[in-house]
Formats: structure tokens, C-alpha cells, sequence
């Protein structure tokens, strides 16, 4: 971030984000830029290959149906109480998208160790998975500190091109404010950009606060921020608003087709009032 | 009041937590959409047992301060000693398959995915598998992908797996030595024939195969009332439907 910190427009941020590029969205509980998600649909990105931090939820439905996406890796595609993600599974079934199914702490590892700057990290488990079976960049090793026999799995760094996060607040240095989800800061450590919308900004330096500080994304890490009131809904965002459990069952029932989706898109992503609202 | 399908599961389920046999749950951790474990772990504490409870999708007060990669953190150390886990399709040797049927990653049929299920089940103490539709889709004789193994091989870590499978019509009991379900119990209205019938694996069955219980007063009267209050703003329509209750606006 360069100081003083100065908010870029979400269509800005949206042409920032490359074609092809490694997006990493948290999951729906957990501070995902739907805002961006929604802009990214607007300027029709191509290629994108998501990645969920560690599951995958609304936005990832969403820029799937768009066509703006080519690969997802994730621990899971849902959209919770509302069910199966409809876009996701129309598409895998098309062969329109190419999925690398994974296991939570599995996408966390690859991000630690990229935020560490080591090469791979080990995690226990998943011996015998199929999940495993079909990562031929996963690699079972012998633990080199016992005394034989103890099969392990190694797991590359992971450096996503692109994290898109939604905060509460930005404050004049650009210190992006995400409560106690502060598994968001291992994401931002380990990409390459983070890009963050914010409901409000904050005067001063929230890093001086010693209350505030621990749930800081530090403006080290963050390369573009813009103001997205209710930028993480439909999904919750912390205590600012819950999830908008009527609105995901009403995408789910349009998006079962092509044609709902669609029509889901022209009310409420690409409609000129919906664009205000951002 | 008619005792509901889901309190009685919620209090088999609690049953099989508190099983003096199985290691001791000191602190249970539970995922995504599992509002019928969630409220056996809260039957639990409301019973007065000192257990910790780690609800991972709890918004207020949620107990991470590091989101989900802090659950699987204390898993790997061995802090979490019970987590329950379902299925799409669940086996005879108590695999579960959380990715979809046909051809890898689901040609057939593809479901969500496979969560921490490839970590979870091999680093808790204790696993209880939980799956209302019991039929021959979903109880099947073998999975046609493996999300997390039953069982696995001498050698490799592991420090427990499932101890039950409780369905919308029985219990089954887990027996890792053997990799093999026995009927347990059967709830109302079930015999070993009708379990029989909408099973796709082969178990096996004690000479006599008791009811699972009924829900006692104390245990229906702790559900409707603080189990549901706790219960309320995490799983709304959970509760609206099995106990008759809505949040306050």
C-alpha cells in the first residue's frame, strides 16, 4: 500500500484482477469480498482458478455461472443451509471447470508455508483418500525424524495471485480491519495482492489501538482497497449483518438453470440500482 | 408433545457421547450444518457435564480467534476428542465419501466436497458417523470414492476412528478390529429386516437387538428449552421446525 492510503473505485479493482489469475476467496463465514465477486462478473473476467480458503460458498457459485472461471480448488462448494452449489455442479458435470478437490487444513498448510517462504509443509491424515490419490503434487514421504516406517504427506507453498477479502473498515494507512478472523491475515501473508473491500473508512492507524490491532490485515500486505457497503452480502459479516438466509434460497431456486441464473444476474449484478448500492 | 425424530437422535447421539467404554470427550468440536449434533453436544452441558464445546459456524462469540485453520490445528495436536463426520455414501468398513458417484470428481452425482474429513477422522480420539436418510443410495456396500478412510493400515497415524453410525433408523456400532458394523439398537417402528432391507452393506446382528430409548422428561425438557435457546441463532430453522420456536426479532 502505498501511503496515504487511496480507495480505487470496485470497477478499478475488478480490471486489476487479471484473466487467468489465482483468486483466493475466503469461505461465506468467513469475510469473502462478494462485492468484488459481483464486479468481477460486470467486467466478464475469463480464466479465473479460485481457490477456497479452505471451502467455497456464494461468490465462487457466482463467477462460475458467469463463465468467468476455468479451475477450483477447494475443500468443498456449498451454499449451506440453501444446499448444493448449482452453477459449480452444472459446470463440473459440462466439463466447463476443472476441480482440485483438497481437505481443509490441507489448503491452510499450503498457505502457511507460503507465508513461512519454505517450499512445503507435512500434514497428518489423508493417507488412504482418494483426495490424495488424485494430487500427484502432493507427495507421501517417510518421516525423516523417526525411525521408519511413519508415511507422511508433504504439501507445496501456495501463493495465490489475488486474495479478495471483505472487511469492516480501512483506516487512513491502509490497515484493512477483519475481527477475529484472523486466519484471513495467514491468506493476505501468503498472496502475491490483497484486495479489500471495506464497509466504512476509519481516520488514524488502527495498528496504534492495541484492541484493534490483533484483527488488522496490516497495509503491508494490502494493494488495493475500495468502499463496498454490504460488500460481503448475501453472506454475514461478522456482528455488522447476518447471512441473508432469503436471498441465498432465492438464488438457489433461480440458479437450478441457466435461464434463472441469468435473470438472477440482470436483477442483481448487473442492475444499475444493485451497482449504486456499491 | 410428541417426541420428534430429531430429539430422539439428539439424545442417542448424546448417549453414545457420554459412553463411559469410548475415551473421554472433553472437548467436541462441530462442523458445518450439523444442528442435530449440535444440539447433543448441548444436551450434554445442559446435563452438567464439563465438556467443551467448539461450535466451528457460531457467529457470535465464535471460539476461534483463528477461523477453522485453529480447529485443525487442535485436532493435530490431539485437543479435539470427538467430531462428528457424514456422508454422501457410507460403507460396510465405515468409509465416507463426501465427493460424489461415478467417475472421480463426481460424473454422477457430485456432492459438496470432502470438508477436513480427510484429516478430522484420523486425528480425533473418536468420530460418531451421523446420516439421516438411511437407504440403499446413501448405506452403501462400497463407497465409489474414498473422502477418508475407516480404517488404515498398521503404520499409518491414526489415532481413532468411528465408534457409532447413527442413521433416521438405527444405531450401529463400529468395530475398527474387524472393520464391521453391528446393529446396535433400532428406533421405533424399525425391525433388523426393515434395517436389513435399506442397508447396502452386510453387518452384524446380536441374538437380541433392543429399541433404541425414547427421549426421557429431563432430556426432552433440556432440548426444548436451553438446548434450543443456545440453539436459536445458528440454526433458525432447525429450531422453528423441531422446536416449534422462533428468534425474537
Amino acid at each position: 500500500m502505498t501511503l496515504p492510503m487511496t480507495l480505487t473505485s470496485l470497477e478499478a479493482m475488478a480490471a486489476s484482477v487479471p484473466d487467468g489469475a489465482v483468486l483466493a476467496l475466503p469461505p461465506d463465514n468467513s469475510l469473502p469480498s462478494v462485492a468484488l465477486a459481483r464486479a468481477l462478473v460486470r467486467r466478464g473476467a475469463k480464466g479465473l482458478r479460485l481457490l477456497g480458503v479452505p471451502v467455497s460458498g456464494f461468490a465462487t457459485d457466482l463467477l462460475i455461472g458467469a463463465g468467468c472461471v476455468a479451475e477450483v480448488e477447494t475443500s468443498a462448494v456449498s451454499l449451506g443451509e440453501a444446499g448444493f452449489a448449482p452453477r459449480f455442479t452444472a459446470a463440473l458435470k459440462e466439463g466447463r471447470v476443472t476441480v482440485r478437490d483438497a481437505t481443509c487444513p490441507a489448503i491452510h498448510t499450503m498457505l502457511q508455508a507460503a507465508e513461512k517462504g519454505v517450499p512445503f509443509m507435512p500434514l497428518r491424515g489423508l493417507i488412504g483418500s482418494d483426495i490424495l490419490a488424485h494430487r500427484p503434487d502432493w507427495k507421501v514421504i517417510d518421516n525423516p525424524f523417526a525411525a521408519g516406517g511413519d508415511p507422511i504427506v508433504l504439501l507445496p507453498a501456495k501463493s495465490p495471485d489475488i486474495a479478495a477479502v471483505h472487511g469492516v473498515m480501512a483506516d487512513a494507512e491502509g490497515n484493512v480491519w477483519v475481527g477475529r478472523r484472523r486466519e484471513l491475515a495467514t491468506l493476505a501473508h501468503a498472496s502475491k495482492r490483497v484486495l479489500a473491500t471495506v464497509e466504512r473508512t476509519v481516520p488514524g492507524n488502527m495498528l496504534e489501538d492495541e484492541r484493534l490491532a490483533p484483527g488488522c490485515i496490516s497495509a503491508t500486505y494490502v494493494d488495493g482497497i475500495a468502499l463496498a457497503e454490504r460488500g460481503a452480502w448475501p453472506v454475514a459479516l461478522l456482528d455488522e449483518y447476518g447471512f441473508d438466509a432469503a436471498h441465498v434460497a432465492e438464488y438457489a431456486k433461480l440458479a437450478k438453470t441457466e435461464a434463472g441464473f441469468r435473470e438472477y444476474l440482470d436483477r442483481y449484478v448487473f442492475n444499475l440500482r444493485a451497482q449504486a448500492a456499491e | 408433545m410428541t417426541i420428534k425424530p430429531e430429539e430422539r437422535l439428539a439424545a442417542a447421539l448424546a448417549r453414545l457421547i457420554l459412553d463411559p467404554a469410548a475415551p473421554p470427550a472433553r472437548h467436541i468440536a462441530v462442523g458445518a450444518a450439523s444442528p442435530v449434533p449440535a444440539a447433543a453436544c448441548w444436551l450434554v452441558r445442559k446435563q452438567g457435564h464439563p465438556v467443551r464445546l467448539s461450535l466451528l459456524h457460531k457467529r457470535s462469540g465464535n471460539p476461534f480467534t483463528e477461523g477453522s485453520r485453529e480447529l485443525f490445528d487442535l485436532t493435530g495436536q490431539g485437543r479435539i476428542d470427538l467430531f462428528f463426520l457424514g456422508g454422501g455414501q457410507i460403507d460396510g468398513q465405515a468409509n465416507i465419501n463426501l465427493v460424489g458417484t461415478g467417475e472421480w470428481p463426481g460424473s454422477n452425482v457430485r456432492f459438496p466436497g470432502s470438508f477436513g474429513s480427510a484429516f478430522m477422522y484420523f486425528m480425533t480420539p473418536r468420530t460418531i458417523l451421523f446420516r439421516e436418510e438411511h437407504s440403499p443410495r446413501v448405506l452403501v456396500e462400497k463407497v465409489d470414492m474414498v473422502s477418508a478412510p475407516g480404517v488404515s493400515p498398521p503404520g499409518v497415524f491414526r489415532r481413532g476412528t468411528a465408534q457409532a453410525l447413527v442413521t433416521g433408523r438405527c444405531v450401529f456400532r463400529f468395530h475398527p478390529d474387524r472393520g464391521r458394523f453391528t446393529l446396535e439398537s433400532v428406533h421405533p417402528g424399525e425391525s433388523v429386516e426393515s434395517i436389513r432391507a435399506a442397508t447396502g452393506f452386510d453387518f452384524d446382528v446380536p441374538a437380541e437387538v433392543p429399541r433404541t430409548p425414547d427421549p426421557t422428561e429431563a432430556e426432552l425438557a433440556l432440548l426444548r428449552g436451553p438446548v434450543c435457546d443456545e440453539m436459536l441463532e445458528t440454526y433458525p430453522e432447525f429450531c422453528a421446525r423441531v422446536f416449534d420456536r422462533k428468534q425474537a426479532a
